[in-house]
């Protein structure tokens, strides 16, 4: 038994997540599956009339996807979550903690500690806005800001 | 204007469990909220690998006190549509009656703590002495208070007499005409309206472009409730989801009250629905062989769509579970409702969510 999902490329992504909000979909979570030592799946959920749309996307373990929070802000958290577990990054993420929504520490242990096969994190650009203090998120211009 | 940063939580009188808020002021208003999460992760996703499929039922119980019975019922019927099982018809109705009792005392713990919230403590006290009547049917019905655990894969564990279920009923009607006889209060008294009417808005277009869930989605005109699925035995049963269209904290309160009501009435629809006679086969059905392939499976939560994804390789582990809780979908809304608003309004407003923060972290 296997859930019905429609297999797309990371490119695709962005346009299909348009796709599905325009015709009414509701962003419901994401799903992050590792398949083997080297890849992984996600799987994007919307629902629309109690009907779920799944989209299955592959990647390479310590890759990057696209963030779809520019256009389902929802997403951020998830988002978040999956680079905190799993080491995925998200380009383009609007609140981005760099791996650190649970834990500040969370990547000097492991850099991946949900996954069975470990792997390194890969070298990625920062995308989206950048945290900062306090607890590692944006804070507002740092001229005008009086911190108690 | 210069701006200040305030720290909310982890530890506030109004929270009942810890998350952080950075509120960035300008003067009094809310212009940023932005969340921090981190003090009661627990990775319990994780322990599908090293728990086999059954020990996962008294886990994911724990992923949430308030909510244990319908995270393990969600759980359990995904395990059993994996392996092509289907649970006794008075399993499922047993099920309705015990979520609807689980989604009672949630929410009337919930209208408690949220009359805290704006200092009305007396109906604080009003509400969790209603909710005590329900706990002491849990108690009584299933050993426990609040994880009940009465799932197992194929069915329940647990049985009602007709004893029992003459003294649910008779307790019912006097759950119900305290909670109906605190509903002036709670809806119409104009200290509680002053405090929630017009605040902390989330419109229709708003929630749902979120993705939003719960009271937080109907109290904003959408009218979808995961029970109109018909999982367990809601096929059998009147419902129709409780909306309201003004988005505010009052509509997410009225959204809740209103459930309570309609709980009550479920619970009852569900009890007719048990036959007198019993046999041994009517409460779990037998299991055999290993779950095997991905599932996805949702139930209505207190505070909303809660979705398990279930893959198993034919072993005695899952290779993944993984829990969308409400909680996790309502925090992005909240981020977007907190700018804005007077800073007096946030402990209102954050408690309108109904967080659960154990849930969300998981």
């Amino acid at each position: 038994m296997s859930i019905e999902a429609t297999m797309i490329a990371p490119s695709a992504l962005l346009a299909e997540a348009t796709k599905l909000k325009n015709d009414g979909y509701r962003f419901v979570t994401l799903t992050s599956v590792e398949l083997d030592e080297t890849t992984m799946e996600i799987l994007y959920h919307f629902d629309k009339d109690l009907v779920l749309k799944n989209l299955r996307v592959p990647v390479v373990k310590g890759g990057t996807l696209p963030s779809i929070s520019g256009l389902l802000f929802g997403a951020f958290l998830v988002e978040n979550e999956i680079r905190d577990q799993y080491a995925l990054s998200f380009d383009g993420l609007v609140l981005d903690y760099q791996g650190k929504l649970y834990s500040e520490t969370a990547h000097t242990a492991a850099s991946s500690p949900f996954c069975k096969y470990q792997v390194q994190k890969a070298e990625t650009k920062p995308g989206g806005k950048p945290a900062s203090e306090p607890g590692n998120k944006p804070s507002p211009e740092p001229d005008d800001t009086e911190a108690r | 204007m210069a701006r200040t940063v305030i720290p909310f939580g982890p530890q506030h009188p109004v929270l009942p469990e810890p998350i952080h808020l950075s509120l960035v002021l300008e003067d009094e208003k809310v212009v940023e909220a932005l969340p921090t999460l981190g003090y009661v992760h627990r990775g319990l996703e994780m322990l599908a690998c090293k728990r086999d499929y059954n020990q996962m039922i008294q886990i994911v119980e724990r992923v949430c006190g308030i909510c244990s019975m319908l995270h393990a019922m969600c759980y359990c019927q995904g395990i059993e549509e994996m392996m092509g099982l289907e649970a006794p018809r008075r399993a499922r109705m047993l099920r309705v009656v015990w979520s609807e009792l689980h989604r009672l005392h949630s929410h009337l713990l919930w209208l408690g703590l949220f009359a805290d919230s704006f200092g009305f403590e007396s109906l604080f006290m009003q509400f969790w002495k209603i909710r005590e009547r329900v706990m002491d049917l849990n108690e009584a019905t299933t050993g426990n208070r609040v994880i009940v655990s009465v799932n197992v894969v194929g069915g329940v564990r647990a049985n009602l007499d007709e004893a029992q279920i003459r003294w649910i009923k008779d307790t019912l009607d006097e759950v119900e005409a305290g909670i109906k006889g605190l509903k002036s209060t709670i809806m119409n008294d104009a200290t509680v309206c002053k405090r929630t009417q017009g605040i902390g808005v989330l419109s229709r277009q708003a929630a749902y472009d979120l993705g939003a869930a719960g009271p937080m989605l109907r109290g904003s005109g959408v009218a979808q409730d995961m029970r109109q699925l018909k999982y367990a035995g809601f096929d059998e049963l009147n419902f129709e989801p409780v909306v309201e269209t003004a988005g505010d904290c009052w509509a997410r309160s009225s959204v809740r009250f209103r459930e309570s009501l309609q709980s009550i009435d479920l619970v009852r629809q569900a009890l007719s629905k048990l036959d007198d006679k019993l046999d041994p086969g009517d409460l779990a059905v037998k299991v055999t062989g290993k779950p095997e392939g991905e599932v996805i499976t949702r139930v209505e939560q207190p505070r909303g769509e809660c979705l398990y994804y279930l893959k198993g390789n034919g072993s005695t582990f899952l290779e993944r579970v993984r829990i969308r809780t409400p909680t996790f979908a309502n925090i992005p809304a909240l981020a977007a409702i907190l700018p804005g608003l007077d800073f007096a309004d946030v402990p209102v407003v954050v408690l309108s969510i109904d967080p659960c923060i154990s849930c969300t972290e998981r």
